[in-house]
């Protein structure tokens, strides 16, 4: 009984989805052209995703390198902290990292814990209220919103490294930072790699909701186009193919670095 | 720092004292280490035995900083290395260590695991760094494994590079923390041929270790440690034909 009423619900929406379509198809297909031409070529619309398109690689490119950055710093911390509190001699280094420690993850807690979206609209509409730099509020957003995940995967990557390589290092006579660059990050990179790019994706695609402060990326480039000629499909389906071949293109890049790390420990 | 060729002759010299050393865990609830008292001098081979548990690993650890004692203190060349004043990273240059993973870098070729301490921390230029690493290789059988991967060896092969990595930087002394017990049976001889070979030039080694037929072998002095406390010290011959302690005894008839 419960099974049959779901497979007639299942059979429902093919049938609506394959009308759909196909309803597309019949009454645009002659016309698809003309729908191409409305939606990009009329009046230089295309120029709208181009504009698009340069502020989200833009955004995302920056935001990139400040997620980076504070990542690798928030991580450093963390993992220093987790690793040596219980072993490090009181004094000023142990309440310096301990407070850096606790800042750190009151940001984990706060950016992790709240939308992105709101980050945003934050940065822009109260700290930044008396600057109109829309680029600026996304770069500051999105990089800090993607430091706080990318912190967690370089920390995992880094705890994950074993505790005899830090021995090594330091029995050769390295400090700890030495021991840490030359030695546990490089690892640690190549084994969180995967993790890395998909926050990489994850942040390309998440840009998308800066046009609710009216910056001008490829998404809202796209509904301009819609609100132009009322006609919602070209320009979707065409932001949304722009960015499948961004993160395509991305992954391919990915996957080839992720082979030439590996072929050289064979 | 002290010129170590003016301290003629070699065997008098303190190259290590060791001062009522204790190192507790949680707190005081576990005494890994209960007052160490020793001295190692320049060219002297101890090795260390004992009971699991009995502290030896600890002991070793704590010589050069890798855990930080409770209390007491170590002098290393006449420097004392427990005072928090002191740089231990300069010191841990001049004291090789080897230990029983081999801990080797696996994102390095070999040539690069053994020449990042010497250029990086004494500067020397890569050619030089490179050709005492090609020359130490050669001396344990392994020079035309330089370009490999650590994954690419064997555990005995591993091994070898580790203690050879140690030796790239010129070290005083050469810590040993059970060397071969991560190996398979056929690998064991030779990495113990290695240090052998090490102990033959005249190197300070102390070596932590279960291979009491080594021990017996190229050991100046060895040390049994129980409870963490060093029970008895004596010569090779002495110590294993004429143990003193009961527990001693114990131990010995399990081992041997």
């Amino acid at each position: 009984m419960i099974l049959s009423g779901i497979w007639e619900q299942i059979s429902t929406f093919f049938v609506d989805l394959w009308i759909t379509v196909s309803t597309f198809f019949i009454d645009f297909g002659t016309d698809f052209a003309h729908q191409f031409y409305l939606a990009f070529i009329k009046d230089d619309r295309y120029m709208h995703l181009v504009t698009g398109l340069q502020n989200t690689l833009i955004v995302t490119f920056f935001a990139l390198l400040l997620g980076v950055v504070l990542g690798v710093v928030v991580a450093l911390v963390r993992s220093s902290w987790d690793k040596n509190h219980e072993t490090m001699r009181p004094g000023i280094g142990k309440s310096l990292l301990g407070f850096f420690n606790g800042l750190c993850k009151v940001y984990l807690t706060v950016i992790r814990g709240t939308p992105v979206v709101v980050q945003i609209m934050i940065i822009f509409f109260v700290i930044m209220a008396s600057s109109n730099n829309k680029i600026l509020a996304g770069v500051i957003a999105f990089g800090i919103n993607s430091g706080a995940y990318v912190a967690e995967i370089i920390r995992s990557g880094i705890m994950s490294i074993d505790g005899g390589q830090m021995e090594a290092g330091r029995s050769l006579g390295f400090n700890y930072t030495q021991t840490m660059i030359f030695i546990i990050l490089p690892q640690a990179f190549k084994n969180v790699l995967p993790a890395l790019a998909n926050e990489f994706i994850v942040l390309l695609k998440e840009t998308a909701v800066a046009g609710y402060v009216g910056l001008t990326d490829l998404t809202r480039g796209a509904n301009i186009i819609r609100s132009i000629t009322y006609q919602s499909f070209m320009p979707l389906i065409g932001v949304a193919l722009i960015y499948l071949a961004m993160v395509m293109f991305f992954t391919w890049l990915v996957g080839k670095l992720e082979r030439r790390l590996r072929s050289s420990e064979r | 720092m002290k010129d170590n060729n003016a301290m003629q002759p070699v065997l008098s010299e303190n190259l290590i004292e060791v001062k009522d050393l204790q190192k507790y865990f949680k707190g005081g609830e576990i005494k890994a280490l209960d007052g160490i008292n020793t001295e190692i001098k320049k060219g002297e081979v101890v090795v260390v035995i004992g009971p699991s548990g009995s502290g030896k690993s600890t002991f070793l650890r704590c010589l050069n900083l890798l855990e930080v004692p409770t209390g007491g203190q170590i002098f290393f060349e006449g420097v004392d290395i427990t005072d928090a004043k002191t740089n231990i990273n300069l010191h841990r240059q001049k004291m090789g260590m080897v230990f029983q993973l081999f801990n080797l870098f696996p994102h390095m070729t070999i040539l690069r695991n053994l020449t990042i301490g010497p250029m990086k921390l004494q500067k020397k230029s890569k050619e030089e760094a490179e050709k005492t690493a090609m020359e130490l290789l050669a001396r344990v059988g392994l020079a035309d494994r330089a370009n490999a991967y650590p994954s690419q060896l064997s555990g005995g092969q591993k091994q070898r590079i580790a203690i050879v990595r140690a030796l790239c930087m010129k070290p005083d002394v050469m810590l040993f923390d059970e060397p071969t017990s991560a190996l398979d049976p056929e690998m064991v001889g030779e990495v113990l041929e290695v240090m052998r070979d090490l102990a033959k030039e005249n190197m300070t080694m102390i070596i932590v270790t279960h291979e009491m037929n080594f021990a017996r072998e190229v050991a100046s002095r060895v040390i049994f440690m129980d409870n963490g406390m060093i029970i008895e010290e004596n010569t090779p011959d002495e110590l294993f034909t004429n143990p003193q302690s009961e527990r001693l005894k114990n131990f010995l008839s399990k081992v041997l």
